[in-house]
């Protein structure tokens, strides 16, 4: 699968939890993943667009990209670093 | 094995640290400990480890749960008054989380049983309230290379240390033997403070899951004691792993388990 020309290697939607099961969520997704594997993470606007990638971004993750799906929700796209 | 939802949410407060992760809860999830006595240090000791998630705990204790055990023991209740201790642990663990499997073994501990009741574990705790069963959990740990949690507490004191082989002292480098009949009383005729077990036995449950998660610095080489009445922690350098020791040194002298005899409480001990 890609999104916006980034090979994405897994998938995790974390539109259907609240804070801070959004970030959990993802937090488990990316902890499936080898080091250098990218996730695309689907999350609603608002809050978990505010926290998630910033919380990400403190475990040491490489964020490539946010992609806005333009119907209120956004695919943030995380490059995994360390195992 | 993957984490369910349902798990994500009910250790969410774990994952969330960078020191534990998905990965850290699995680990817990997939440990072994064993609990020696369901009493005032095995109770909330067990509580927290069921808690936590840790997948498989056993528990061993022969006795039945007593009113007078019901200041601090509070994995039991006034309904559990005359059930065995072990079942009356099981059913409040099994309650606090189905994820953990608890085995209940109602025996005391001996030369006999404990070899075997040790060996599928992957780290043991110490929650007895006597010297005799306190040095044959540290002689079997050692001869099974077995880590372990030592604990006593008494009055408003108390105290714990951690053995893990080949990283520091045994508790017989540290108390070479059980002291001399009638001369410490134990917690029945000294009282104890309720809340000491809390205290101390949620320490033991912390050194279980750090030892687990392998993360930070365990109490190997150190005692911590506690001083209720001061309110001050001393973490106290013990002296390196002995050579000399009975038990853990380079020539040890002893090579069975030894079954102390049990101080039997007079009235004549205040």
């Amino acid at each position: 699968m890609e999104l916006a020309g980034i090979a994405i290697d897994e998938t995790v939607d974390i539109t259907d939890k609240v804070c801070p099961l959004t970030f959990v969520k993802a937090k488990v997704a990316l902890d499936e993943l080898e080091d250098g594997e990218v996730l695309a993470i689907r999350m609603n606007d608002g809050e978990p667009v505010q926290n998630v990638p910033r919380s990400v971004k403190e475990e040491g993750h490489q964020i490539l990209k946010l992609l806005d799906n333009e119907d209120g929700t956004y695919n943030l796209i995380v490059k995994k670093v360390g195992d | 094995m993957a984490l369910t939802d349902s798990q994500i949410e009910r250790y969410s407060r774990h994952i969330i640290l960078k020191e534990v992760g998905a990965k850290g809860q699995k680990k817990l999830l997939n440990a072994k400990v064993l609990i020696i006595g369901a009493g005032g240090l095995g109770a909330p000791a067990a509580m927290y480890l069921a808690a936590a998630g840790v997948g498989t705990i056993g528990i061993v204790d022969a006795d039945e749960v007593d009113l007078s055990n019901l200041q601090r023991q509070i994995i039991h209740g006034t309904s559990d008054v005359g059930k065995a201790k072990v079942k009356s642990a099981k059913e409040t663990m099994n309650e606090m989380n189905p994820d953990v499997t608890v085995n209940t073994y109602r025996q005391f501990v001996t030369s006999e049983n404990i070899m075997d009741l040790i060996k599928d574990y992957d780290f043991i705790i110490d929650g007895t309230d006597n010297f005799p069963a306190k040095f044959l959990i540290n002689d079997a740990c050692v001869m099974a290379k077995k880590p372990f949690s030592h604990a006593g507490i008494i009055r408003f004191k108390g105290q714990l240390m951690t053995y893990v082989p080949g990283e520091g002292p045994c508790y017989r480098c540290v108390f070479k033997n059980p002291p001399p009949k009638d001369a410490v009383p134990t917690c029945k005729q000294a009282g104890v403070i309720g809340a000491m077990g809390g205290v101390i036995g949620s320490l033991q449950a912390m050194e279980a899951i750090k030892y687990i998660l392998g993360v930070g610095k365990l109490l190997t080489g150190y005692l911590l004691t506690y001083d209720a009445i001061e309110q001050e922690f001393h973490k106290v350098k013990l002296p390196s792993h002995t050579e000399g020791c009975a038990v853990c040194g380079t020539h040890p002298t002893i090579t069975e388990l030894i079954d102390y005899e049990q101080v039997v409480c007079t009235d004549g001990l205040k």
